[in-house]
């Protein structure tokens, strides 16, 4: 059974994550939910960083594609609560992520309750996408964009994409 | 459409495959950032009030905001000024989700621009410690130090308030103040437990900062007439000074002894720094009013 729904929610399934086009926004987790209401595809989307530049680029992509596929009438609402996390990009988008040469995040933090201090802290085992080792070290906390952080494999002297678990 | 990709040679070329004038974003009405969210104030919240109060937290993000955007051009290091310019982006959302979030508040009709770019120095409630200059990286990093552990002291309470969208807003905002936090206190520790010349460079950081200090916790009349939406600031005292003691410890430098210096950003009252930045930071929405970006 496919109906006009199906397929619409199959459409924003497929729409592209600007910053990481290897990545569907099914594969990010951050689409909520697809609704007809009269004539109008609703699409509800979680953003990712509060200031993530590719949130209007990523609200754009939705109602073009729709648009493309037969869907005149969209529209884009935000939603923030509960917040996004990466714990919801999924195990395909994963694979992805390390096919690309970015290793995918660890588990996230609890929400809830304070959250310690710990200097030093580093996520555990980040491991090269290429060689596999864990042997791995931080360069920089920060990297190309908001979600990423810039490692070095010791292993094989190559420099590889984390993306940071939030 | 279930692979897009199949017949390109990389995903990027799939971003600019169909490179017509409806995929860029600026100019299409997606500047909301509370786009399709219910941003109706419960009845039993001051709305004026609450108004204030999310302006406030806006305005101590935009500024910093700004004083982070400074470094862009002028880090000592390529990595750091990534990173300051990725924990300007952090806070410039936030700034604009409280802001959009105080303009329907208000119910006047001011959008985050309006609010951002048409007011004066008197006007914004930012605390000053998010306006005072930077005088070299050590100092930005002791001012980005007290500021994330207090704001994210802050935010971890606020994300039970009785008003939803501040909640939601505060919620997203913790694990980004976190990695800020630990951002600085990794610098912190380093610059002070480096060479003599760092050392002494970050204990002078953490001087001009002091000051500014004790104006965290002081609140005001806003907090106070917003019981169960607002935090009273004097209850993070211990948990903010207790960290940043943990971190200058470790850092083998003194202990941060905070003053008042009398300044209150939250009722207009700020330094002599806030004028000339507010003017660097409106002057294009000035120069060309009524622009859309």
């Amino acid at each position: 059974m496919t109906g006009p729904l199906d397929h619409a929610e199959r459409v924003v399934a497929d729409v592209l994550d600007p910053e990481l086009p290897q990545l569907t926004l099914a594969d990010l987790g951050i689409v909520r939910r697809v609704t007809i209401e009269d004539d109008t595809v609703v699409v509800v989307v979680t953003p990712t960083y509060s200031g993530c530049p590719a949130m209007t680029e990523i609200q754009v992509d939705i109602q073009r594609q729709l648009r493309v596929a037969g869907y005149p009438k969209v529209a884009v609402r935000l939603q923030l609560d509960p917040p996004w996390t990466t714990d919801w990009i999924t195990d395909d988008g994963r694979r992805k992520l390390q096919a690309a040469g970015i290793t995918p995040p660890a588990e996230s933090a609890p929400r809830d309750g304070p959250v310690p201090l710990t200097l030093g802290r580093r996520p555990p085992d980040v491991r090269c996408p290429r060689c596999r080792s864990t042997d791995t070290q931080e360069l920089s906390r920060f990297g190309a964009t908001a979600c990423r952080a810039l490692y070095r494999c010791r292993a094989c002297a190559e420099t590889f994409d984390y993306m940071k678990a939030i | 459409m279930s692979d897009p990709n199949t017949h390109l040679d990389t995903a990027y070329e799939a971003i600019i495959e169909h490179n017509d004038e409806s995929r860029w974003a600026f100019g299409t009405g997606f500047t909301d950032p509370l786009a399709g969210i219910d941003t109706t104030v419960p009845a039993d919240i001051d709305a004026a009030a609450l108004a204030g109060y999310c302006r406030a937290l806006g305005d101590d993000a935009l500024i910093l905001s700004h004083r982070l955007q400074e470094w862009v051009y002028r880090a000592p290091e390529l990595e750091e000024e990534t990173a300051l310019a990725n924990v300007a982006l952090d806070l410039l959302g936030q700034a604009r989700m409280l802001l959009a979030r105080a303009g329907r508040a208000e119910g006047a009709d001011r959008d985050e621009d309006a609010l951002a770019f048409r007011r004066s120095a008197a006007e914004f409630g930012n605390v000053t410690l998010a306006e005072i200059p930077d005088t070299d990286f050590a100092s930005c990093v002791a001012r980005l130090l007290v500021f994330a552990v207090w704001r994210l002291a802050l935010f971890a309470q606020l994300r039970g308030s009785a008003d939803p969208v501040l909640a939601a807003i505060a919620a997203k905002a913790v694990a980004e103040l976190s990695y800020h936090r630990d951002y600085a206190a990794d610098w912190v520790v380093r610059l002070g437990d480096g060479t003599v010349e760092s050392a002494d460079r970050m204990a002078a950081g953490l001087v001009a900062v002091a000051p500014h200090v004790e104006e965290l916790f002081a609140g005001t009349t806003v907090e106070r007439g917003l019981a169960d939406v607002a935090v009273d600031p004097s209850m993070l005292r211990d948990e903010v000074l207790g960290t940043v003691g943990d971190v200058l410890l470790a850092a083998t430098l003194d202990p941060l002894e905070p003053s008042d210096a009398g300044f209150r950003g939250r009722e207009g009252r700020h330094t002599e720094a806030m004028a000339p930045l507010l003017e660097e930071m409106q002057s294009v929405a000035r120069a060309h009013p009524g622009a859309i970006w």
